[in-house]
């Protein structure tokens, strides 16, 4: 089996003062591909849209206001997988990813029509409880968003506080260092439980984030950006972790950065919308391996060889 | 761009510098900028000497003459029975001390609360507009007319005439809830909308969010605002000499009877004086001390709180 993260090469190249150097070469168009090991080097398990954790998309659209932000998309997300979503700003990621765990609907006059369902569930059907939706489906932000007024430890019990479940002592230590083993931050954070969770670097906060977001046991762990606001050294140890976490979570993530999406990624859906204020739709989707080495519209080829606009 | 047009650059850019340092120390302000500047440095350096001057005069001025009977038997004993010298101002200090109590239990709940539906739950509709309006009104009331208000409720309820150290609650109530509201409005709108996001998607519902996260994250800005309250209403004495009265004995009674206050002590003793008017003088003084003793002890108490919104402030 070859490592988890296959190309570490690749990313640091993508620091490299090297790298900055040569841009001006007129290689930009091959650069990105060529570099990279193929993703399908990173797929260990058969996929399977049967396994615990598949979703499915129909027929979803959102809404704010009377604006159509999505439109129209369907699409199956396999379990226990990483599915990426791709495509340029204002495209409708993640709104819709938002939609999957209906925190969409938090913002005022937001609203989602159509289906999602979780294991063969609709998340949407009358009577569901949207905040138990979100304890099954869990969700990671782009900006690092520890509670400030509580420590390390607490982060990852937060789930349970808020509801008023925090568990005795000899159980919460032990699912504290669970989670926090389990999001790569156990070595670096061990000594210093009592801390303020915002007392962490950037890149370890979001990992404390992960760990908080598994600490509920959800199904699926949802990640809007999660690196757009890391270094590139952590960005990698994130990539790290969603590839581990996939071995027990369905992984939603939206990300910027198409090599990212190609390292990490077993299904990328890529999405786009006509112009400015049109609603974005899902273009297309796929094996990442497929869509990066041979998109069937011409509109992904274009945005995934930087030719998009 | 090659290698020798970069250098070539670099020298040019690096002459221009040159020229333009060398400019630059060769200019110097014309004499009317210099004697602009120096009237406005003067005139600011007035305005703080003039701010500072009667403040100073009045700490130093309270500090002075309320000295004079800071004694043991101005905190042991009431003005039950005095004539001329001696006695104390514990019946006011204990008045002071349960009418604040009473105000705070009173304003802190509701200006909190109305605080919590204004950012959490009416943000844009129409009940919280008008909600703020009512606010920004009642935080323009004079204090006389909350104590007129006051004194027609208990009226009212209870018949009229009716003093007592709640009617005095109530009203000053009127005075600190807006305070209140606006001050924990303004934190509670300092913690960031992530924060609540993070905590829905935890899978909690919205109350609880707002109890375990949002809350525990503006504690100390929301104590801040509420000792800013305490801070406003303490020295009231308008309201205060309508419903709460005075008396020169003790009252430990909020429900019943009159109930003496620091300001209305400071008050009465100024403007009806006995035969020996330095007696009332002293008393006078030493109570507007004592209060500002109190407000300060207050203030402190306020700083000493970890300063975890400054922080959000800093991380946004």
């Amino acid at each position: 089996m070859t490592a988890t993260v296959p190309n570490p090469t690749a990313a640091a190249s993508d620091i490299a003062p090297g790298a900055l150097a040569a841009s001006t070469a007129p290689a930009t168009g091959t650069a990105p591909t060529t570099g990279l090991v193929p993703a399908t080097a990173t797929v260990t398990a058969p996929l399977s849209f049967d396994a615990p954790g598949s979703m499915s998309i129909s027929d979803v659209s959102c809404y704010y206001g009377s604006h159509l932000a999505v439109a129209d998309v369907s699409l199956e997300i396999p379990g226990r997988a990483v599915t990426a979503f791709i495509g340029p700003s204002g495209c409708g990621k993640s709104t819709l990813l938002r939609a999957i765990n209906r925190m969409h609907e938090v913002i005022p006059s937001a609203r989602a029509e159509g289906t999602i369902s979780l294991d063969g569930v609709d998340l949407y059907a009358k009577g569901v409880d949207p905040v138990a939706v979100r304890s099954k489906v869990g969700m990671v932000f782009q900006k690092p968003n520890p509670f400030p007024a509580m420590s390390i430890k607490d982060n990852v019990l937060a789930g349970l506080i808020i509801k008023g479940q925090r568990p005795r002592a000899s159980a919460a230590d032990e699912l504290v260092e669970r989670c926090l083993t389990r999001a790569h931050l156990w070595d670096e954070v061990k000594d210093r439980l009592r801390k303020p969770g915002d007392s962490l670097s950037g890149g370890q906060q979001q990992r404390l984030c992960i760990a908080r977001a598994i600490a509920v046991q959800p199904d699926v762990v949802l990640m809007d950006e999660p690196c757009s606001a890391l270094d590139p050294i952590s960005t990698l140890a994130i990539e790290e972790l969603m590839r581990d976490l996939a071995r027990d979570y369905t992984v939603v993530v939206v990300t910027h950065n198409m090599a990212q999406a190609n390292r990490i990624s077993d299904i990328t859906a890529f999405f786009s919308l006509a112009s400015a204020g049109q609603p974005g739709r899902l273009i297309e989707s796929g094996p990442t391996g497929d869509i990066f080495s041979a998109p069937k519209v011409i509109a992904t080829r274009d945005y995934i060889d930087g030719r998009f606009g | 761009m090659s290698i020798a047009e970069l250098v070539k650059g670099g020298e040019r850019t690096a002459s221009g510098r040159g020229d333009a340092v060398t400019t630059l120390a060769a200019s110097k302000p014309s004499p009317a900028r210099r004697a602009k500047n120096a009237l406005a440095t003067g005139a600011v350096v007035a305005a703080v000497v003039l701010t500072a001057v009667p403040l100073t005069l009045v700490i130093w001025a309270a500090i002075r003459r309320g000295s004079e009977r800071l004694d043991l038997t101005l905190f042991t004993h009431s003005m039950r029975g005095v004539v001329g010298a001696g006695g104390g101002l514990l019946h006011a200090l204990t008045g002071t001390l349960l009418i604040t109590a009473a105000t705070a239990a009173i304003a802190i709940p509701l200006g909190l609360s109305t605080a919590i539906y204004l950012t959490e739950y009416g943000s844009g509709g129409r009940l919280a507009a008008i909600t703020r309006r009512a606010v920004d009104i009642m935080v323009s009331i004079p204090s006389i007319v909350a104590g007129l208000a006051a004194y027609a409720l208990f009226s009212l309820l209870l018949g009229p005439g009716t003093r007592s150290g709640l009617a005095g609650a109530v009203a000053l109530a009127m005075i600190m809830i807006p305070v209140v509201v606006r001050s924990s409005e303004e934190v509670l709108r300092l913690v960031p909308a992530d924060l609540r996001e993070a905590g829905l998607a935890l899978g909690s519902p919205k109350w609880r969010v707002i109890r375990k996260i949002v809350l525990p994250t503006a504690l100390p800005g929301l104590t801040a605002g509420a000792v800013l309250g305490v801070a406003r209403i303490i020295g009231e004495t308008a309201p205060l000499l309508l419903v709460a009265g005075f008396t020169d004995a003790m009252n430990y009674n909020l429900a019943e009877g009159r109930m003496a206050t620091l300001p209305v002590f400071i008050y009465t003793q100024w403007s009806s004086k006995g035969l020996d008017t330095a007696a009332y003088d002293q008393r006078a003084w030493a109570g507007a001390l004592v209060l500002m003793a109190v407000v300060v002890v207050l203030q402190l108490a306020a700083r000493a709180l970890p300063p975890q919104i400054a922080k959000i402030r800093r991380n946004r």
